[in-house]
This record gives C-alpha cells, sequence and structure tokens, in this order.
C-alpha cells in the first residue's frame, strides 16, 4: 500500500532526516512529514546559516586587523545585505543537499503539517489537502522553537528571535541581547563585529552558564575587550516599542532599574518544544513541560511512538538530535526483527557543545565544579594558547584548554576550550572519551606539530604537572 | 571486610530517591540477588538487589527517608569471610575453581549471558577499554570474569560497576543457596549460561521484568493452582451498560465493561467470602473488603494497580479509579500502595480476542479470575436454542487456602451477578 511504512518520522531537522536515513538503510519502507523546508531549523534557520554569518564576520573582522599581519586594506566596510544573502544562499544549498538524501534513500517526503492518530495513522494536511499515513512507528522530531518573553513578543521589526536576526530588516545601531547562552552571544558576537553597539543581559552571574565558570570569565573579559557590554545577575523587566526603537527596563545587579534605549532587541532566552498539536496528548505520550519524556533508545512511554531530538530533554543541540536519530532508527529496526544491528544507548556526559562567537567555546563532558560536585576528587590541567606556536603565527594567542580528570581512576570526565578553532579541537577528547581513555593514553599519543591541538596534549600533560611548554 | 553499600542510581536520570522500606534487618545474611530494600524515584518504586554476600552489620539511613542522594552510603554489610560463613551456601555458591564432574564443562564466564565474545579462555588477550583496565586494576577484579556491553563485547566502565568490587569473584547468578546442598546441577543450569548459534540478541532484564519471573515463578511453583470454568451470559450486562452510559454521558463518564466486572468480582467475593482470602503460614486471612488488582499492561512488563473497596464502591467510581490508575501506571508514577496487596486479581485479555485463558495467582491473594472476550455463541436459552453473547471466565485459585466448592461458590456468584447485573448498581 502507498501510505504504508514501517516508519513515519515527524520533522525533517537534523534528528528527523538522519533517523529516517539510517532506517532506510536498514531496509525500512520510511516517510517524513515535513510542515516547511526540509533540513529543519538547524541547516534553513539556525546553525548552518549563522556559521555562515559569523564566517563573514571573521573575515572582516581579519580584514580591519591586517596592518597587524602586514597587510593593507582600506576603506572595509560591510554590506549586511551581501552577507545575509550570502548565509541564504548556504541555507538554500544545504536544503537541496537533504532533497537529494531523500530521493537517494527512497524515503517519501510528505509536506504537510502531521498528527499522530493513534493505531499508528498519521494525518497530514499540506496544500493538496489532506492524507493519511499509517506506520509502525512514528518518531516525533518536530523540534522546538524560541522561547518569547511575556512582556516582549518578537514581531521581527524591533523585537527579533534567532530566525529574524539571521534576515535582518535593517542593521541595528544599538543592539540588546537577553540571554547569553550559544544563540545570544554569537548574535551578539556577530552583530558587535558588524559593527553594532551590543549589549547583553544575562539572568545567572556569569555568561555562557552552561559552561565552565573560567571559560565564562574569560569570554566575558574578552567579549567585554571587544566593546560588548555585559550584563549579569541582570534582568529585562519591560520592553517598550517605539517608531524610533526601544525602551528597556534592565534591573542591574545591585538592584536598581534603568531604562536604556536601543534600536532592536534579541530575545534568546532559550527555547519550547514544538508538542503541541500533534496529537501527542490524545495518545497519552508523557511530556513534562512539553518535553517528551524518553528511554535512552527514545521509546516514549506508548508503543510505537518515540520520540527524538528538541522535543526530548536536553541539551538541544543539532548533533544530539542526529544521534538519537540513528539509535532510534536502529532500535526500531531490531524491534522489526533486524538481529544485525546493536544500538547503544545515549551518553549524555558525552555530547559536545560549541558556540562560535569570537573567541570560540567548546566543552565536553563536567565542568570542574559539576564533577566536584559529582564527588569526584579531580585532577585539572589547564594550558594557554599563548604556549602554543601555531597560534601565536596565527595571531590568535588568546585562549586556553583545560582538561579535568578523576583522580583516582585517570578517567577523563571533562575538557573546557576557548580560542580560535576549538570548535573543531573537542571532537579528539570526544573520541577519547567514548573510548574510555585514561590520561595515559592521551598523553601516549603523538600530537603533530605545528597545530593548534598540541595544547590538548599539554593540558592533560599540565593535570600531571608534565606541560612542557609552560 | 565491611562493604559499604550504596544508593544506587536505577535509572540513568535518577539523583535522589527515597528509602521506601528496609526488607533486611541488622544481622540479616544477605547473598547476591537478594532484595534489600525497595527505594521510590520520581518514576517508580524499585527493588534494590544485594550484589555482594555478607551479613548486614548496619542500617545507614532510615525507612522512610526521603532525598537520599545517589551514592550516600545506605547500609554496610560484613564480608561473608568473617566466621561462619555459612556452610550450606558454600557447595553452590563458591565459584570453585575446580568444577565438580556433573558440571557442564569449564565453561566461560559464570555471569555471561550468551556474550558473543566476552570472556575467552584465560591466556588470550581480554578486550576492555583503558578505563575499565585501570579500574579493574585497583579494585582487583578479574577481567576475565566480566562480559563486555561495548562493541564486539569490549569491557567498559559500566560493565564493571554492575560487577561490582566484591572480596570474591562474582558469585553473582547462582539463586537460593537453600535448595538442596547436593543438588544435582538443575537450579544451576537455570543460571548457567545460555548458548546458542541462532542469530539472537541478549536483551538485559529490567527490574520489573526480574520481579515478573521471581513472582510468578514463585506462585506457580509453590501455589497449587486449580482453574474452574463458567460460561457467562453478557447480554444484559452489556445492555445495561449502554443505558449506564447514555445516562451518564452528561457528567462525562464511560463505563468499560472491565468496570462492570471488577465490580461484580468485588461484590462475589463478598457474596462468596471463603474465597475472599489468604494462606498466610499458620492462619488464613479472611478478609472482610474486596481489594481488586486489576492486570494492566505498560511498557517492560505489566502491573496491577489495585481499585480498593470494589465491593463498595459505585461502577462510575470504579471506572474513575480505573482511568486515573491506568494513567499513572502507564507513566510509571504509581506509588506503591497503589499496586501492592488487593485481595484477588482480575486479568482481561478479551480485548485479544482470546476465547479463555488461566492466569497465575499474585501471591498472597487467593484467587485471579481471567476474563476472555465476549463473542456470539450458540447458547440454551430457555431450552431453545439461541444466539447469545457469551464470554468465558475462569478463575485460579490457590487450594491451600480455597477448595474446590468455595472457589465454586465464587464463580457461580459472579456469573449470577454478570448475568442479572442490576444488583451492580443497586
Amino acid at each position: 500500500m502507498a501510505n504504508q511504512y514501517d516508519l513515519i518520522v515527524l520533522g525533517s531537522g537534523p534528528g528527523g532526516y538522519v533517523a529516517a536515513i539510517r532506517a532506510a538503510q536498514l531496509g525500512l519502507k520510511v516517510g517524513i512529514v515535513e510542515r516547511e523546508l526540509l533540513g529543519g531549523i538547524c541547516l534553513n534557520w539556525g546553525c548552518i546559516p549563522t556559521k555562515a554569518l559569523l564566517r563573514s564576520a571573521e573575515v572582516f573582522n581579519q580584514m580591519k586587523h591586517a596592518a597587524s599581519y602586514g597587510l593593507a586594506a582600506d576603506n572595509i566596510r560591510a554590506d549586511i545585505d551581501a552577507v545575509v544573502k550570502r548565509s541564504r544562499g548556504v541555507a538554500k544549498q544545504l536544503n537541496q543537499g537533504v532533497t537529494h538524501l531523500m530521493r537517494k534513500n527512497k524515503i517519501t517526503v510528505h509536506m504537510g503539517n502531521g498528527v499522530l492518530k493513534g493505531g499508528g495513522q498519521i494525518e497530514v494536511t499540506g496544500e493538496k489537502g489532506t492524507e493519511t499515513l499509517s506506520a509502525k512507528h512514528v518518531i516525533v522530531a518536530t523540534g522546538a522553537r524560541a522561547r518569547d518573553l511575556p512582556f516582549a513578543k518578537a514581531d521581527g521589526d524591533r523585537i527579533w528571535t534567532y530566525r529574524h536576526a539571521m534576515v535582518p530588516p535593517a542593521m541595528p545601531t544599538k543592539l540588546l541581547v537577553i540571554g547569553s547562552g550559544a544563540i545570544g552571544i554569537e548574535f551578539a558576537s556577530f552583530y558587535n563585529d558588524m559593527g553594532a553597539d551590543v549589549t547583553v543581559v544575562e539572568m545567572m552571574d556569569r555568561i555562557v552558564p552552561v559552561e565552565d565558570a573560567d571559560v565564562s570569565a574569560f569570554l566575558e573579559k574578552s567579549l567585554t575587550k571587544q566593546g560588548i557590554k555585559i550584563l549579569t545577575g541582570a534582568g529585562v523587566e519591560s520592553i517598550t516599542t517605539s517608531a524610533s526603537g526601544v525602551k528597556a527596563k534592565i534591573k542591574s545587579k545591585d538592584g536598581a532599574a534603568a531604562e536604556h534605549d536601543f534600536s532592536h532587541v534579541i530575545v534568546a532566552v532559550g527555547i519550547v518544544p514544538n508538542t503541541e498539536n500533534i496529537g501527542l496528548e490524545a495518545l497519552g505520550v508523557a511530556t513534562e513541560r512539553g518535553i517528551i519524556a524518553i528511554d535512552g533508545y527514545g521509546r516514549t512511554n506508548v508503543p510505537g511512538v518515540w520520540a527524538i531530538g528538541d522535543v526530548t530533554p536536553g541539551p538541544w543541540l543539532a548533533h544530539k538530535a542526529s544521534h538519537e536519530g540513528v539509535i532510534a532508527a536502529e532500535a526500531i529496526a531490531q524491534a522489526l526483527g533486524n538481529t544485525e544491528v546493536h544500538p547503544h544507548p545515549m551518553d549524555r556526559l558525552n555530547i559536545p557543545g560549541c558556540t562560535y562567537c569570537h573567541p570560540q567555546v567548546a566543552s565536553v563532558g563536567l565542568t570542574e565544579a559539576k564533577a566536584k560536585e559529582a564527588g569526584h576528587e579531580v585532577k585539572v590541567g589547564t594550558f594557554p594558547f599563548i604556549g602554543n606556536g601555531k597560534a601565536i603565527a596565527l595571531g590568535e594567542a588568546e585562549g586556553f584548554i583545560k582538561t579535568v580528570f578523576d583522580a583516582q581512576t585517570g578517567e577523563l570526565l571533562g575538557a573546557h576550550m576557548i580560542g580560535a578553532e576549538v570548535t573543531e579541537l573537542i571532537q579528539g577528547y570526544v573520541v577519547g572519551k567514548t573510548l574510555e581513555t585514561t590520561e595515559a593514553e592521551l598523553m601516549h599519543t603523538v600530537f603533530a606539530h605545528p597545530t593548534l591541538s598540541e595544547m590538548m596534549h599539554e593540558s592533560v600533560l599540565a593535570a600531571y604537572g608534565r606541560a612542557i611548554h609552560i | 571486610m565491611p562493604i559499604q553499600i550504596k544508593m544506587p542510581a536505577l535509572s540513568p536520570t535518577m539523583e535522589e530517591g527515597t528509602l521506601a522500606k528496609w526488607l533486611v534487618k541488622v544481622g540479616d545474611k544477605v547473598s547476591s540477588g537478594d532484595i534489600m530494600a525497595e527505594i521510590e524515584t520520581d518514576k517508580a518504586t524499585m527493588e534494590f538487589e544485594a550484589v555482594d554476600e555478607g551479613t548486614v552489620v548496619a542500617i545507614e539511613v532510615a525507612e522512610g527517608t526521603e532525598g537520599v542522594k545517589v551514592g550516600t552510603v545506605i547500609a554496610t554489610i560484613a564480608g561473608e569471610d568473617e566466621g561462619d560463613a555459612a556452610p550450606a551456601a558454600a557447595p553452590v555458591a563458591a565459584p570453585a575453581p575446580a568444577p565438580v564432574a556433573a558440571a557442564p564443562a569449564p565453561a566461560p564466564a559464570p555471569v555471561a549471558a550468551p556474550a558473543p565474545v566476552a570472556a575467552a579462555p584465560a591466556g588470550d588477550r581480554v578486550v576492555a577499554s583503558p578505563l575499565a583496565k585501570r579500574i579493574a586494576g585497583e579494585k582487583g577484579i578479574d577481567l576475565t570474569q566480566v562480559k563486555g556491553s561495548g562493541p564486539h563485547g569490549r569491557i567498559i566502565k559500566a560493565d564493571l560497576d554492575v560487577t561490582a568490587p566484591a572480596a570474591a569473584p562474582v558469585a553473582a547468578a547462582a539463586p537460593a543457596p537453600a535448595a538442596a546442598p547436593v543438588a544435582p546441577p538443575a537450579p544451576v543450569a537455570a543460571a548457567a549460561p545460555f548458548s546458542t548459534d541462532i542469530p539472537h540478541e541478549a536483551v538485559k532484564l529490567s527490574t520489573m521484568r526480574k520481579t515478573i519471573a521471581r513472582r510468578l515463578t514463585e506462585a506457580k511453583a509453590t501455589v497449587p493452582h486449580y482453574y474452574l470454568t463458567v460460561d457467562i451470559s453478557l447480554d444484559k450486562l452489556l445492555k445495561l451498560r449502554a443505558e449506564l452510559n447514555s445516562a451518564l454521558a452528561g457528567e462525562g463518564v464511560k463505563l468499560s465493561v472491565n468496570d462492570l466486572l471488577i465490580k461484580a468480582l468485588g461484590k462475589a467475593l463478598m457474596l462468596a467470602p471463603d474465597a475472599n482470602v489468604s494462606f498466610a503460614g499458620d492462619n488464613l486471612i479472611r478478609y472482610s473488603r474486596a481489594d481488586i488488582a486489576v492486570a494492566v499492561s505498560i511498557p517492560g512488563g505489566l502491573i496491577t494497580p489495585i481499585v480498593t473497596g470494589a465491593d463498595v464502591k459505585s461502577v462510575s467510581a470504579i471506572q474513575k479509579d480505573m482511568a486515573d490508575l491506568a494513567a499513572r501506571a502507564k507513566a510509571g508514577k504509581l506509588a506503591p500502595h497503589e499496586y501492592q496487596g488487593g485481595t484477588a486479581s482480575l486479568s482481561n485479555l478479551g480485548m485479544f480476542g482470546i476465547k479463555q485463558f488461566e492466569a497465575v495467582i499474585n501471591p498472597p491473594q487467593g484467587m485471579i479470575m481471567a476474563v476472555g472476550a465476549g463473542e456470539k455463541r450458540p447458547y440454551v436459552i430457555d431450552d431453545a436454542l439461541g444466539i447469545a453473547t457469551v464470554m468465558s471466565a475462569t478463575g485460579s485459585f490457590d487450594h491451600r487456602a480455597i477448595d474446590g466448592a468455595e472457589g465454586a461458590q465464587l464463580m457461580q456468584a459472579f456469573k449470577t451477578l454478570v448475568e442479572a447485573p442490576l444488583a451492580l448498581v443497586a
């Protein structure tokens, strides 16, 4: 039957489309339902287009510092429209890439809004009307959207979410960013590089609060030096818009509230899972504050209904969603009788996180504080960029790499990095953690010279008092 | 050598739990696999099994303590090497390097399940992560005795946490040392490595699955079951249900056949009180209330939430109870008192078209009613062959507590109530 599937994936973001491909590889008949754009937020409105924007900012930044490399560049200026156009082009290219991957893997794409109807039925309402699909298993991968502030609904004009900030109607002159997680900090960094006067307000006592405290402190100092105003322990109490801009009442750490004028506001205070109106309530799928409860393989409490990615407990990252997609697809294949696959449950302590501000931030595992909280006696090593030849040659001598080990077992508990290209470096430690490395294997590993990765070696050596170049 | 027993993480996300109940006391001997305590997490109540053997010397955290952090020491046991190490336990439990003649070949690791690779014979390279090797070295764990759960049977840290740093290497699986010391390999065989060439996968048992296995084995092995079946005409009950539902539609109440059957069983137990009993060693417990445990299937197993006072509750109250209990059972949110106890059980497989079956008694209850599908069957009505909607119901009874005639009286009362159902709403 045409609309009869082994698996239907609801949502084609980095969780959904990867799950669909893995399931198709395992011989399942797979359909995917998407209401908007193949590839989801990640490659249309998230990870990828922001990286395109940030790359422009980075090049612009380097041009501004051309003289320090012995080069001359005059009259450099940024054309925000052209920068945005490039970013959209990148997103479009990848969107077509996903379309191709679906075709290649013989995955049927149903464009429209999908609603679970129970008994393996999914009703999809699209432009061409409503059709009913049926499947033995369903993966819910509908993702999340930006959380609104109750007093500052994003309007796309003066008050933006990440989505508006990616295609700005005008270049902000004086920008307020509310929230200093990865999204807030990346946009703060981008618009600062592009020439806006940027203020970041964070409720917690430090920016990028999920990162190691040393990284937060270093980043705050670095961003402040670049001209970004950072208010931690502060909250925005109200926002009023006018034709010329917005007025924000900000209560600072000491409790004093004052009004400030801005041209635009970006609200980046977290996300809300898209779990409404897709039939979960009627099926009795257990959720907590909208987040779907799952086991290590993505099973919900309702047999045949699975969930992955941003609709499930965090971290809310594309690569976590993709990995969960693979696990769920394999577990489903297994449930359908495939004895060749051996899915492994998600290890949530081994998911890297990357923030592409300038300098970049990357981390995996436990922070020093969290490790101690968990009862570990720790050994901590830190190595600065200034001690690395390649970093100096690149003109990027700002940053450090910190590693946290269990003093007794030598288990690598966490790694925390800030500086140039660290988002590319972190994977070395993630592989190490997956293989359950101890400090000994990392010390025995030969690191190529000259590379930034040598700092990863030195950081491990430093934890045991053996660093060479410091 | 004292061994500290720590609050276990019973789920990947568990950070703390309530020590609901101790099932051992100071001075008790425990061996691997014994249930030591019940621990309540936000999701469910789970049984906590001993991994080590020895004698409980201290209970560090009192029963009922809430918010006990994972890793907190909750009890201390003294290792078996202290003095009177139970001679009876030795023959079965000891990992005996020289196997008795009867034992089935030198065999790999005692704990190992089918394990594709794992525990190779001594001398071969042990495939283990660097971290696992180091922890094993420090804690004196013999890695050849550990089953690896990593890729290709590689031993990882998590495998060691399960095996735990016992003084003696993993005597684990061997159950019930009490059972005949010289016994033939039979009891051991059950725990022996399972081996097959058929493509397969070994799935680790959840605590719930282990509990189901243990309790039902116990029930079938120790409770002398007998079975009584009756055919019951459902037509009047179905008609009554339709009428009640149309009358109650305004209140949003929708009664199921099962709700009415719960009521019928509750009431029948009061009409035939000899069947509303529990066998309790030297005593027979006669209940003066009927609490019906209803089997509900949930992901990974089943649970039996209890409708208390089903004999006196109105059918709509039973319906509300059941809707709430079933929903919370599926979400794993039942409190222990909501699924433990009960005076009898009801299991209904009618929705799967099962005509008739015999269920396993859930001790200490004395009986369980197994209900099949209501279906149109030829039926003799007033000495003429007609068609009626009929279901078969089979009671399983504990013969130690309920004799045949007493069981039959219950079946008769149940049949009468279902066939003349107005009494259910009286």
